[in-house]
């Protein structure tokens, strides 16, 4: 017999830097740093203008994440974490960003940056993280008018996909277009528990159902369960889908058929999981506007 | 902002609700003492406004931490709402 021992559920990480923008040339240089459970993000600005990127798996320490994420969307830039104006921490692990000057949370944080990449229009974000899930509604200005956040369990998060795609042996950048080979949509899993879900699917495995069936049961309970919590907020368009769940087409397909509404697509510019960030790098900008203006 | 501080889980919804932008104009927080087990807090948001959250780390147990406060069946308002003069807190539950 031979023991599949490839890691399914790792995904890729990125670095991505504007080569139009140069840093030297620029006045204000401020980072929003995304500490997540499962995933680091730095944003870095150059005058309110995305200059660079990165998006890293969390390790065991969040500075050192914070630290590594930072100097990964620096590589190659001749930029150092010290000459950065402003940093704001935010995410899971905010208070643990080193060099950050202060902290704000990921509900403001996401909502701004969704402003920002997909415009003012923007009522309705949600975000499916690694390990919580977040429904947010916001203003033309991006300013939260009212949240929820869900972190008690991790069915219908990142964390909840990767130990699936592991169970399932299907890589996760493709087990949501795999949910879709097949002939009709089953029910979803019936239980709202990752650790019973998991369970549950193996059992179905073990019946000798499809695994793109036993695949879309899951993805669509995963929406089911998210779309619960987006209610709660009210869904008004323009919708958004931010963070690593944006990628699976397998619960963003099940949740537009859910709602009825159409979420925006994601803006080929920027990484659905660097929304966050963005949103930070942001706040500090307009931070450090107020402070020269108050000079 | 209305705030949701809770979770749902197979049982249900469990959802402290707070319209904060009522507790932008509380000069007294009366919610915050009410709470016989301290689950609330004033907190400076985002934004920079003062006003009430559910403390981080009683989010996720809202459901058995109100339970003595809210009888099933019981008619007269748990002592967080009850304090509140402007009908800023509610319980989605
Ligand atoms: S008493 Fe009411 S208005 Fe005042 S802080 Fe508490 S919830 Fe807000
Ligand atoms: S219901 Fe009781 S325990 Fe819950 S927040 Fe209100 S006063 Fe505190």
């Amino acid at each position: 017999m031979v023991i599949d021992t490839r890691e399914h559920w790792r995904w890729p990480e990125v670095h991505w830097v504007n080569k139009e923008l140069d840093w030297r040339a620029g006045g204000a240089i401020t980072a929003g740093v995304d500490v997540g459970s499962i995933s680091s993000k730095t944003a870095v600005m150059v005058d309110g203008k995305l200059y660079a990127y990165a998006i890293l798996r969390t390790g065991a320490s969040s500075p050192d994440s914070a630290v590594r994420a930072t100097k990964k969307a620096l590589e190659g830039t001749g930029l150092e974490i010290e000459k950065i104006h402003l940093t704001i921490g935010t995410g899971y692990g905010r208070i643990n960003v080193p060099f950050a000057q202060k902290t704000l949370t990921e509900i403001a944080c996401h909502a701004r940056g969704a402003n920002f990449v997909w415009g003012p229009t923007v009522r309705t974000v949600l975000d499916m993280g690694g390990q919580d899930c977040k429904a947010i509604q916001c203003d033309e200005r991006g300013k939260v008018t009212s949240f929820l956040m869900n972190d008690k369990c991790a069915a219908g998060t990142g964390r909840g996909v990767e130990a699936f795609a592991d169970l399932v042996k299907v890589p996760i950048e493709k087990i949501g277009e795999e949910s879709f080979s097949i002939k009709e949509e089953p029910k979803p899993i019936s239980n709202t528990c990752v650790i019973f879900a998991k369970s549950e699917a193996l059992g179905l495995l073990r019946k000798g159902w499809d695994r793109n069936v036993v695949i879309a049961s899951y993805l669509s309970a995963m929406a089911h369960r998210v779309y619960t919590l987006l209610e709660r907020v009210g869904i008004a368009k323009d919708f958004v889908i931010s963070g690593g769940i944006a990628k699976n087409p397998g619960v963003v397909r099940r949740l537009t058929t859910l709602t009825g509404i159409e979420p925006l697509a994601p803006n080929p510019q920027y990484d659905p999981q660097i929304v966050g960030a963005i949103g930070g790098a942001l706040f500090a900008h307009a931070m450090l506007q107020k402070q020269k203006g108050a000079k | 902002m209305k705030a949701h501080y809770g979770y749902k889980d197979g049982s249900g919804e469990y959802f402290i609700v707070i319209d904060t932008d009522r507790c932008v104009q509380c000069s007294d927080g009366a919610c915050v003492p009410a709470c016989p087990l301290g689950l609330l807090e004033r907190i400076q948001d985002d934004y920079d406004d003062t006003v009430c959250a559910v403390k981080e780390a009683s989010r996720n147990k809202v459901k058995y931490a109100c339970a003595p406060c809210k009888p099933v069946g019981a008619a007269a308002a748990p002592p967080c709402v009850a304090a509140c003069a402007r009908a800023g807190i509610r319980h989605t539950w």
